[in-house]
């Protein structure tokens, strides 16, 4: 009995300290230092919300850069994959689908990141290649000519992160940053 | 591969080999309670602890007093979490208003975060509520990881003692390790994770229009907090549904690094702090080989079975379930460390790995979650086989076996063969049992050998509390919900009483001192007998399944052969 209670006195102090005190302290670190990353890295265009830069979004306008293929339809709640396996005969067709979706004209074989659906189904990036590979696309759709290509062009460049100090992790280009940039250089 | 694929694979094991020992002997200093770094700043915290909850910090208990408080302890956590979800409706702070979750899937989340497993059979930004996020998982977060360290302590103190009936005090090594290690180590992973992008908030998911004119709600709530401690606990219940995938819980590669590090870095360090607390770096050594050893080799296999095309589906590269800001080798790297520690997170999704590269990963939790394994858990988890190694070799020299100076008789070698078995018993008949039952197989996503996968991988990751998933399961039934929850409680309960058996018998043998005929344990001709012992129990108990599982679909996938 006397086990008992000090069991319960022990998981009520320790609820306090790292279920109540810990997370606050880590949301008021946030709100002192980290106010944009803590709130979800929104991008706010005055005063309107435009996205979070860290969630994909649904682009199937050919004027705009797409992002990588969703098993949940780009919406947040709530994420996911499609989990399908290596035999899969749904993910054969998925494959199949995606790839004539996004097959260019060329018939140059499209990057394996337009052909799979990301893990959480919100993967805002898509590979340098992939930006490039539809390139021709939203460059036809949006009628430009070649100096304004090459323009664009270089918008993949400045939008492609590197490796973190040239090591950790892929280069990849956000696809939202990416697409709003389009738009402000239309408007140009 | 490329030559930034080997540099990252070796930027993360150069940081695991430097901080781990650092880690273990800051960490040996704690639990043995002498004088540490963090004894001024925060040993105030431990003192209130110890007034507050009436514990009487030098009385020390028996194998059944610490049994008892760790089980009571348990099941009041196990309970909090039940009631929180099944009235979170009524309580603050869910500002989506989610409604109560049903009792049976609450009953395999409580017990599931309460075993340290972290199966997750619903989505967190869509079923759980900010205060069941904070007060009910995050807190069972650290209890469980502490929980596993408390056991290890008192196995520790048992192999180390002689003649006395007392392993310490339940207690104190969970105040200890939740104020001194886990706590100020998860400060430091979650405003590093919040700097990132990890979110950290109160306030209600964001209702965003996008650029093409739809609505789009972007989750929010405490996750950086609980995030960090998920990795450093192995626990792995993602605050999200795509866990560490998702890029509000994983935004960028260095967030990435960091949660992958925090994922293996206690449970390695934990190998030096019982070298130092046994005097015998050396076998701490050892034992931190084998496990590397281990973990090397699985992730060499898993590379191998990525970096292979795929022709059933038409794929070279094989991104399903991956994201592109991690790429296939820090998504493999990933894959190996989750399910070699008992972690279960992921950041990229099992169901859709090569063949080769998801049954590594099952294949690991098979082992017994002794690859680095759980906080603490994987440290008594290889104890138990180092005992088994033990008593193989003195069977084939025909000596009573001795650990440490203590002999190891008949009591030792039946609790460590029931710690071994019984979830391995758990994995084969629940995984048998639910392969003829229509109930168990409606929640299948994938058929063929992919389906089995998925049923075998859920009963591995549940009895080995690891908590990842071949998510294609539909695992959200009562079915699974209940005879996955029993499997975590056995899975669990089945090894830590075994392990305080044994540690209560040990505490109370005499020390014989080395002879010449004393089979040495801190060698390498003892690691390659351990990775032998654990190796051969392995894949005798499961090479048949998976041999029905992922092996036979690797060789149907290079056959082109779809389902």
């Amino acid at each position: 009995m006397k086990t008992l209670l000090t069991a319960l006195k022990f998981i009520m102090l320790m609820t306090v300290l790292t279920g109540i005190a810990y997370p606050l302290l880590i949301t008021g670190v946030g709100r002192l230092f980290f106010v944009r990353q803590a709130e979800g890295s929104l991008i706010i265009d005055g005063g309107k919300i435009l996205g979070s830069e860290l969630i994909a979004q649904k682009f199937t306008d050919p004027r705009y850069f797409w992002p990588r293929p969703s098993a949940v339809d780009y919406n947040p709640q709530p994420s996911g994959g499609s989990n399908l396996g290596p035999t899969s005969a749904s993910l054969k067709d998925s494959i199949m689908v995606r790839r004539s979706r996004f097959a260019a004209a060329d018939g140059a074989p499209v990057p394996a990141d337009l052909l799979c659906a990301s893990g959480s189904g919100l993967d805002p990036h898509i590979s340098p290649e992939a930006a490039r590979y539809q390139l021709d696309r939203v460059a036809s759709a949006r009628q430009l000519d070649k100096a304004q290509r090459t323009a664009l062009l270089s918008l993949i460049d400045k939008y492609t992160e590197a490796p973190t100090i040239g090591i950790l992790g892929q280069s990849r280009v956000n696809v939202l940053w990416l697409n709003l940039a389009l738009d402000s250089l239309g408007r140009r | 591969m490329s030559t930034n694929d080997i540099l990252q694979i070796l930027a993360y094991v150069i940081a695991l080999i430097v901080l781990a020992p650092i880690l273990g002997q800051f960490m040996a200093r704690v639990f043995t309670g002498k004088p540490h770094l963090l004894s001024r700043p925060l040993g105030w915290l431990e003192r209130i602890t110890y007034r507050l909850c009436g514990i009487p910090a030098n009385h020390e208990m028996s194998w059944r007093q610490y049994a008892a408080s760790l089980l009571w302890f348990n099941g009041l956590g196990f309970l909090i979490v039940f009631i929180l979800q099944i009235t979170q409706h009524w309580l603050p702070m869910n500002p989506q208003h989610l409604p109560n979750v049903p009792w049976v899937l609450s009953f395999n989340t409580a017990v599931s975060f309460m075993t340290n497993t972290n199966w997750q059979s619903y989505a967190g930004e869509t079923t759980l509520s900010y205060l069941t996020q904070m007060a009910g998982l995050t807190v069972q977060n650290f209890v469980s990881a502490a929980t596993g360290i408390a056991v290890f302590l008192a196995l520790t103190r048992g192999i180390l003692r002689k003649t006395t009936s007392v392993i310490g005090n339940f207690w104190v090594d969970m105040t200890r390790s939740i104020v001194y290690v886990l706590l100020p180590l998860s400060v430091i992973l979650g405003v590093a994770l919040l700097s990132q992008g990890v979110v950290q908030t109160l306030s209600p998911a964001v209702t965003v229009t996008t650029v093409e004119g739809q609505s789009q709600d972007i989750p929010l709530g405490p996750a950086a907090s609980q995030v960090a401690i998920k990795q450093l606990g192995t626990n792995g219940g993602g605050y999200f549904n795509a866990n560490s995938a998702h890029p509000l819980e994983n935004p960028t590669p260095v967030s990435n690094f960091l949660e992958m590090l925090a994922l293996l870095l206690i449970p390695a360090a934990l190998t030096f702090t019982y070298g130092k607390m046994v005097s015998n770096r050396k076998h701490g050594w050892i034992i931190f080989a084998v496990m590397f050893s281990l973990w090397f080799g699985g992730l060499a296999l898993s590379l191998y079975g990525e970096y292979s095309s795929n022709p059933s589906v038409g794929l070279n590269t094989n991104l399903e379930g991956k994201e592109i800001r991690f790429g296939t080798v820090n998504s493999v790297l990933w894959s190996v460390s989750t399910t070699a520690a008992s972690n279960g997170s992921v950041n990229a999704m099992h169901s859709s790995l090569s063949p080769i590269a998801g049954g590594v990963a099952m294949f690991n939790i098979m082992l017994g979650e002794i690859i680095f394994g759980g906080v603490g858990a994987g440290m008594y988890g290889i104890l138990l086989h180092v005992l088994l190694t033990v008593f193989l070799a003195g069977l084939m020299v025909g000596r009573t076996p001795e650990y440490l100076g203590k002999k190891i008789e008949a009591r030792e070698i039946q609790m460590t063969i029931l710690g071994i078995l019984i979830p391995n018993a758990v994995i084969l008949l629940g995984a048998g049992v639910a392969c003829v039952l229509p109930i168990a197989l409606s929640s299948l996503a994938n058929q063929g050998p992919h389906g089995l996968s998925e049923i075998l991988y859920a009963f591995s990751s549940a009895a080995g509390n690891n908590g990842s998933a071949f998510a294609g399961l539909n695992a959200n039934t009562d079915f699974y919900n209940i005879v996955l929850g029993i499997a975590m409680l056995i899975g669990r309960f089945a090894v830590i009483l075994p392990c305080l058996v044994i540690a209560g018998s040990l505490a109370s043998k005499k020390v014989s001192p080395p002879s010449a005929g004393t089979f040495a344990t801190d060698n390498s001709t003892f690691a390659v007998l351990l990775i032998g012992v654990i190796t051969i129990v392995g894949a005798l108990t499961f090479l048949p399944a998976l041999g029905l599982g992922p092996i036979i679909e690797h060789f149907l996938m290079i056959a082109g052969r779809i389902f």
